[in-house]
């Protein structure tokens, strides 16, 4: 263990450690706390100032109501959840059976393709906006929920090809051998053998798949216009505006689109942190 | 055949439209219209424009203050590295400015920037001062908005060393331990060699971050003020989507992915050598 680790028979260090520690934590956190204890604040206590004291009436309901009646914002909550979901489940398909067939099949090309996935991870998207733009403007999709989902599916694909390669190549090859000598198809031993083994490495993908895709601001804002189809990413920024003083409104607003990503990690974390160090440390 | 569909898919709308890019860089278009061939001449524009310097320029203050999250992320994750019951928890609420989303992130740090109420103005009001307003002063606003950038990246650069601190070798930290090794000598010539694979990815992935920054920029300060705070990026797609110059958008697009291509060169060379020194 390093940095060494302090001894269990000196509570007194051990408190004054976790006091640190927490002491940091708060520091670390307390522009989200911040705007925490906002999204429950009234007008009056926005408008007076108080943006860091604490709250002297609670409006949690109030807040949070205003927000779903009085703003779009429930649209845009529906609609990222119209995009995201479909997306991590076109990722997964997607890069189970590129991932599956770069890892088990030789053929010409292979190496190449394969770095395509590879360096196209590394482009900033921006430097394809022109042409996917035009591209979903030509075939009919721009301003539509297809157009994210598509391009989603498309990009994140890259990554989660090399995630599954990586994965799949690290099954024992007795068991493709076992397959074959049972005369399974190479769709038979997808679905029998190489699907049930791959459940963590799913797991971990549809929780970054999810994270990616909902925190996208970037496309919402090149491929989407009106409000009908607007993610909540999008959405925010365009409340911010229209909703310039209400800070407590916009605080709400703003811990909404965070607690989707904090409460999936929070739930996955283990899948989540594996996924990132395995995804990062193979890239 | 299973490949199909996935590769393309990602050929089409990733690869192709990469390099459609660089093909529409040399054409004057305004997205809907009839395309002109121009040969070079928005390059030529381009390394006229005075704002494309401004761009590079924060580009490179981007690079450079995005290294610092390293070494920060480092610090963080050995403070951390204790196995004490609850810690498990604090390093969880720790990582959570890694999920949450740029926009995010922009709005909570643009709060935090507020010139009248803003925790910035409260602290300096603690100290009888007034605070300056960042995001509206020409000098500091990429500063203030690389700040705020920096917060998640460092969650993340903390998330990988961590995992790297859990891979120690035990037994050469025993063999540093009982050569008497301490403090910085322990960390620089005993951990640091081992978490070197750790660093690099670090570095990698910090370096991508801040040449694709963009949300953080387009939220908290749409370019502004007067164009003091654009990155390359951005000033793409201001020029292409508000200018409606989509072949000198594409040209900046063009420059970008080149800076990109020299780093991934680099990037796959470091990745490859010690491969072929064990070879």
């Amino acid at each position: 263990m390093y940095p060494r680790p302090i001894p269990e028979d000196s509570p007194w260090r051990r408190t004054a450690y976790a006091a640190m520690v927490a002491l940091v934590l708060i520091l670390w956190l307390v522009p989200l706390m911040a705007v925490m204890v906002t999204s429950l604040r009234s007008f009056e206590e926005v408008m007076a100032g108080n943006y860091w004291g604490w709250p002297k009436s609670f409006n949690f309901v109030e807040n949070y109501t205003a927000v779903f009646t009085q703003t779009a914002m429930a649209r845009y909550f529906l609609n990222s959840l119209i995009i995201t979901l479909p997306s991590v489940i076109g990722v997964l398909i997607l890069s189970t059976l590129t991932g599956y067939v770069l890892s088990r099949y030789r053929f010409r090309g292979a190496n190449l393709m394969f770095a395509l996935f590879v360096g196209g991870n590394f482009l900033p998207a921006q430097i394809m906006m022109i042409p996917v733009r035009d591209l979903m403007v030509s075939i009919g999709l721009y301003d539509t929920y297809y157009a994210l989902i598509v391009f989603h599916i498309a990009f994140q694909t890259g990554f989660a090809t090399l995630f599954m390669r990586n994965f799949i190549a690290a099954l024992p090859d007795e068991l493709f051998q076992a397959a074959r000598a049972e005369g399974a198809s190479p769709g038979q031993t997808l679905v029998h053998v190489v699907l049930p083994l791959i459940r963590p490495a799913l797991a971990a993908l549809a929780i970054l798949t999810f994270t990616f895709v909902w925190n996208d601001y970037f496309w919402a804002i090149v491929l989407t216009q009106s409000d009908a189809v607007k993610p909540v990413t999008a959405g925010l920024s365009n409340l911010r505006g229209e909703w310039v003083s209400a800070w407590n409104l916009v605080a709400a607003a703003t811990i909404m689109v965070a607690i989707p990503p904090v409460v999936m990690f929070f739930l996955m974390q283990r899948h989540f942190i594996a996924g990132l160090t395995v995804g990062a440390v193979k890239g | 055949m299973f490949i199909l569909p996935g590769a393309l898919l990602f050929g089409i709308v990733i690869i192709l439209a990469s390099l459609q890019t660089v093909w529409v860089s040399f054409f004057d278009w305004d997205g809907v219209g009839e395309m002109q061939w121009v040969g070079l001449s928005n390059y030529v524009q381009l390394f006229d424009d005075a704002q494309f310097y401004v761009s590079l320029k924060n580009n490179l203050i981007w690079l450079g203050m995005f290294m610092l999250a390293p070494p920060l992320g480092l610090a963080l994750a050995l403070l951390l590295n204790q196995p004490i019951g609850g810690m498990r928890i604090m390093k969880s609420l720790f990582f959570v400015p890694l999920v949450l989303a740029s926009v995010t992130v922009g709005v909570v740090f643009t709060w935090v920037y507020d010139p009248s109420f803003g925790l910035l103005s409260l602290i300096f009001g603690y100290f009888g001062a007034t605070a300056p307003a960042l995001l509206s002063d020409e000098h500091f606003v990429t500063f203030a908005v690389v700040a705020a950038a920096l917060w998640p990246q460092i969650a993340f650069c903390l998330v990988l060393f961590l995992a790297g601190l859990n891979n120690l070798s035990e037994d050469l930290i025993g063999a540093g331990r009982v050569d008497g090794a301490r403090g910085w000598p322990m960390l620089w010539h005993v951990v640091l060699p081992q978490l070197r694979e750790v660093s690099f990815i670090a570095l990698a992935v910090t370096v991508i971050g801040a040449l694709r920054s963009f949300d953080m920029v387009a939220v908290m300060t749409s370019g502004g003020p007067f164009g003091s705070s654009t990155v390359l990026a951005y000033q793409m797609y201001e020029q292409s989507i508000f200018s409606y110059r989509f072949g000198y958008g594409a040209a900046i697009a063009t420059v970008l992915f080149v800076i990109m291509a020299v780093f991934i060169a680099w990037y796959l060379r470091t990745l490859l050598k010690p491969e072929q020194e064990n070879a």
